[in-house]
């Protein structure tokens, strides 16, 4: 690609040698101070976000301390409160759909990107995509009509009946509850490791793959023990991708988890998480401790999301690079 | 393209502005409790008042005092009555203070979805105590059978449905739970938002309703007639006088009659475990929270004008949605108590 | 062929099956959500839903007429905010900024857009409710625009860039100023593709309920003007799911229908805009 350089009066800003009204005169410098402030805008805008969240929360933060993240208790009564149940919650029913979404996601990505034809991938993609793209009350709306029941009365019957004497097992079959919130979001989040995971799986250059089959090893082989930790890196990030959506999760949660902020070892309890409880209680925290404690209990959330987000994205980021820096067919 | 985009906004804007002018519009939020009534109300009223549409949120007791607190709604609706620090609240922020108008009163009731049974049981307080405690856990417990000889309970764990926000039918649940069980009191105490010792939370009246329709074995507390338009059994509850009373119109009204004389000016009062022999014992009333100065004339005369209407011509509604009618003492004395409203 | 050969060739065999398996499995669920949508929706949807208001709790024969002119409005807010917003700071981050204000403005989006909707509704609460006092159709809208600007801007970013240098530098060797430049040549190159980020972010807000709960709150009737507090469908959904009428039910799943319905089409058309687009030669 030929790079041509041409300077041309007025293109572009010039540094410094003009006094700032002849610049402002310039239709460049206005457009570039309006698109500047817009784009300053985001910036505050968020910056604004953080600092609400961590002001809004100051009163709990030095009430409690670290306790916070200890205490079981939440008693608008008596003015205790302690995160403990819904970060739990929040943590358990994200493990669960991630242990359900995860591998039916991986297969799946497998299937579209080694195996399928180029053109049904695309088509199942785009039915994947538009998955992705359910909001999450009709996922909430489903979960109450048709999984809640299915739970009740088949699957964890039938659980309790074959692996009830596992601690995780354990309890009455209300229909609702860690579980069942946990397979809701399975569904949520399997677009985002399918359409992620399979695209890290395309950029694997395909010397490897055509290297490993050369040496005589089956499709599989092929797949599993060079593609797959090729790409393993994105595939993790993918993962986090998921995991940061599960955690954030609010309406699709709060009509399957029976909002009670026990922590208990089996996954039929019910539970509550930190978005459902700040949707169910932000309107009405009489006073200020609880306010501040939804607001510090959102901090939280925040901060998880953040941070995984941020993981996800150098993990899928260095693992492209990876396959394009070594060359693609 | 942009010019018709831009036509089309300021069209838009326009619209806007104007379509603002026409209509007053009041925001109302708070129980659920009187929901079914409230809606119906301010359905007529709007009827009657084509100018006017007071939009009312059931949002629960607990949330339409912080709101009305707040100022982001205009009146508030709560089953519970503030206390004194939720008053003080609200007058230190507001500068002025916010007045108590008890529209209808309600029963709360323990309704159930027990497998093969329709009948009406019989819970005696300790009864009700225990299974919110967590102590009785199986429907066929002998403090449940022993007041119901003659049906065969099942030995099915009781699923425990509770308000997952706060909520003025707690506070009426739990004040009466309070009063009849000391356990009870000294463990989790009376309020709109408790630390339950067990449960599901269901979101609102509704919720609570609807976990309760879906959940076999469980047991739940709510209104009246959401029991009753959704054909839910409840059970009858026995008073202080140790009678087993079936909540009516009539047993509310019964309930009240002690407060209907002595109800202070402020009116808040608490109704639950009543003496007489035909006193439901969980009725409570349930107010219009109304703040006393109001910037907005137009919003205050409209709102002055609804709660007459309510304590009037509004009665006459309450019956047939299974809320019992203010005794006439007490409206009688609110129509008085309307004037503070500034 | 020895066992072990026979082994491998039946493991991979049966694995690669499996992987189709998965993949039907995911594809499966949707098409099972939008049948019973489909269903359930399509035999609950009637004239009155979409004109009349709700009527008195317990009472048959309301609809959801003021929810969906309320969701229309909201959008309509959150559009006007969001994309501007978006797609100025893109042509900012695309044509005039230097790097490291550039990775600054991206992160911030990113943040942005990775805040869950529930925390957006918490500061949109702080923000645009408490202060005014009173809920709005415009706090709501300020939620929802929120969370379009995230996505407008980085989308937009990426077309803007993948606009060829060849474009850019026949239009400044004819003399054009910057300005011109982006206006004349470069925004109507990526056009098809700064539309498709526009829908699809529109398309994600549109099924938002978390950030309304506490912004637009709810309205039985019909909200005049920007500052009322208004009914959305969302909202709706989520407040006629958890009742026990079974009329509420049946306009839940209506409703529902409607919704993903707008946001399937939506996302399709983006897709099909972006795809018969000018094909533009990556740099």
């Amino acid at each position: 690609m030929a790079t041509t350089t041409t300077t041309v009066p007025s293109a572009g800003p010039v540094a410094g040698s003009r006094s700032f009204l002849s610049r402002l005169r310039d239709g460049d410098e206005i457009a570039r101070m309006i698109t500047f402030l817009f784009a300053a805008s985001v910036v505050l805008v968020t910056l604004l976000l953080v600092f609400e969240l961590w002001q809004g929360s100051v009163l709990a933060r030095h009430k409690f301390g670290f306790s916070f993240f200890r205490t079981s208790v939440w008693d608008p009564i008596f003015d205790q409160f302690g995160a403990l149940p819904f970060i739990y919650g929040t943590l358990v029913t994200a493990g669960v759909s991630l242990l359900i979404a995860v591998p039916l996601g991986i297969g799946a990505a497998i299937f579209l990107a080694e195996l399928a034809p180029a053109r049904l991938s695309d088509a199942l993609e785009f039915f994947i995509d538009l998955l992705a793209a359910v909001p999450s009350v009709i996922y909430g709306l489903l979960g109450v009509f048709i999984v809640v029941p299915l739970m009740r009365d088949y699957l964890q019957p039938a659980l309790k009946n074959t692996l009830g004497f596992l601690p995780i097992f354990q309890g009455p079959a209300y229909g609702i509850g860690f579980l069942t919130a946990g397979i809701v979001l399975a569904i949520m989040v399997i677009p985002y490791i399918i359409s992620v995971s399979r695209e890290v799986l395309l950029s694997v250059p395909r010397d490897q793959r055509e290297a490993a089959l050369s040496l005589g090893s089956t499709r599989w082989e092929a797949t599993w023990r060079v593609v797959v930790p090729f790409a393993r890196g994105g595939i993790m990030g993918s993962t986090f991708l998921a995991l940061a959506r599960a955690l954030g999760e609010t309406m699709a949660v709060t009509m399957v988890i029976g909002n009670n902020p026990i922590v208990s070892a089996s996954l039929f309890s019910p539970g509550y998480s930190i978005a459902a409880v700040i949707a169910n209680e932000l309107t009405e925290a009489t006073s200020n401790l609880h306010y501040q404690s939804l607001i510090e209990l959102g901090l939280v959330l925040f901060i998880l999301t953040f941070v995984l987000n941020g993981l996800a994205r150098l993990l899928i980021v260095a693992t492209s690079q990876r396959g394009a820096g070594m060359g693609n067919a | 393209m942009k010019r018709i985009a831009g036509m089309l906004l300021v069209v838009l804007a326009v619209a806007g502005v104007l379509w603002a002018d026409n209509a007053l519009s009041i925001t109302g939020a708070g129980a659920t409790f009187p929901y079914p009534m409230y809606s119906k109300w301010f359905d007529e009223y709007h009827k009657q008042n084509a100018n006017l549409s007071i939009n009312y949120q059931s949002i629960g007791s607990g949330g339409g005092i912080k709101q009305v607190t707040e100022g982001t709604v205009d009146f508030g609706a709560s089953d519970g009555p503030m206390n004194d620090e939720q008053l003080k609240a609200y007058a230190d922020k507001h500068g002025s203070g916010i007045l108590h108008f008890p529209t209808v009163m309600g029963a709360v009731v323990p309704f159930y979805n027990i497998p093969g049974i329709t009948a009406e049981l019989n819970f005696t307080p300790d009864a009700l105590a225990g299974i919110y405690l967590g102590k009785i856990t199986k429907w066929n417990d002998p403090a449940i059978a022993g007041a119901n000889k003659g049906i065969s309970l099942p030995a099915n764990d009781i699923v425990v449905v509770h308000r997952a926000e706060g909520s003025g039918t707690t506070f009426c649940w739990t004040d009466y739970l309070s009063k009849v069980s000391d356990e009870w009191k000294t463990k989790v105490g009376k309020g709109g938002s408790v630390n339950w010792p067990v449960g599901l939370g269901g979101k609102g009246s509704e919720g609570v309703t609807g976990t309760v329709k879906n959940t076999p074995n469980s047991i739940g507390y709510v209104e009246l007639t959401y029991a009753e338009s959704n054909k839910i059994p409840y059970g009858n509850v026995k008073n202080a006088a140790g009678v087993f009373v079936k909540a009516s119109l009539g047993a509310v009204s019964a309930a009240a009659a002690g407060a209907a004389k002595d109800m202070p000016d402020d009116f808040r009062v608490s109704i639950t475990n009543a003496p007489g022999k035909a006193s439901y014992p969980i009725s409570t009333f349930t107010w219009l929270l109304i703040p006393e100065k109001f910037t907005d004339t137009a919003k205050r005369d409209a709102i002055k004008g609804f709660v007459k209407w309510a304590l009037k011509d509004g009665q006459g509604y309450a019956e047939s949605l299974s809320y019992a009618k203010l005794p006439n003492e007490v409206v009688a004395k609110e129509l008085k108590a309307i004037d503070k409203i500034q | 062929m020895n066992a072990r050969l026979r082994w491998r060739k039946f493991l991979s065999a049966f694995m690669l099956t499996m992987t189709g398996v998965c993949a039907l499995i995911s594809v499966s669920v949707l098409f099972f959500i939008l049948g019973y949508l489909v269903y359930h929706g399509g035999t609950s949807i009637s004239w009155n839903f979409f004109t009349k208001l709700p009527a008195p709790v317990g009472e048959i024969g309301g609809g959801m007429a003021n929810a969906i002119v309320g969701s229309g409005k909201l959008l309509l807010i959150a559009t006007l905010f969001g994309v501007p917003i978006g797609f100025l700071g893109a042509i900012y981050l695309a044509e005039f900024s230097g790097s490291t204000t550039a990775f600054v403005v991206r992160y911030a989006a990113d943040l942005l857009n990775g805040v869950p909707s529930i925390v957006i509704g918490i500061f949109a609460y702080a923000l645009a409710v408490l202060p005014f006092k009173h809920f709005s159709t415009l706090a709501g809208g300020f939620a929802l625009g929120l969370m379009m600007i995230p996505i407008t801007l980085r989308s937009t970013e990426e077309f803007l860039r993948g606009v060829p240098k060849a474009l850019r530098e026949a239009a400044m060797a004819l003399g054009a100023s910057k300005w011109k430049t982006i206006t004349s040549v470069i925004v109507p190159a990526a056009y098809r593709g700064i539309l498709t980020a526009i829908l699809l972010a529109f398309a994600r807000v549109a099924g938002e309920t978390a950030p309304l709960l506490f912004t637009a709150f709810g309205n039985r009737f019909w909200s005049n003007g920007w500052n009322q507090p208004t009914a959305s469908l969302p909202a709706m959904i989520y407040t006629y799911a958890i009742a026990p009428y079974d009329d509420w039910h049946r306009q839940a799943w209506a409703a529902g229908l409607v919704l993903l319905g707008l946001i399937l089409i939506i996302n399709i058309v983006a897709r099909a805009i972006l795809s018969r687009g000018i094909a533009v030669p990556r740099a």
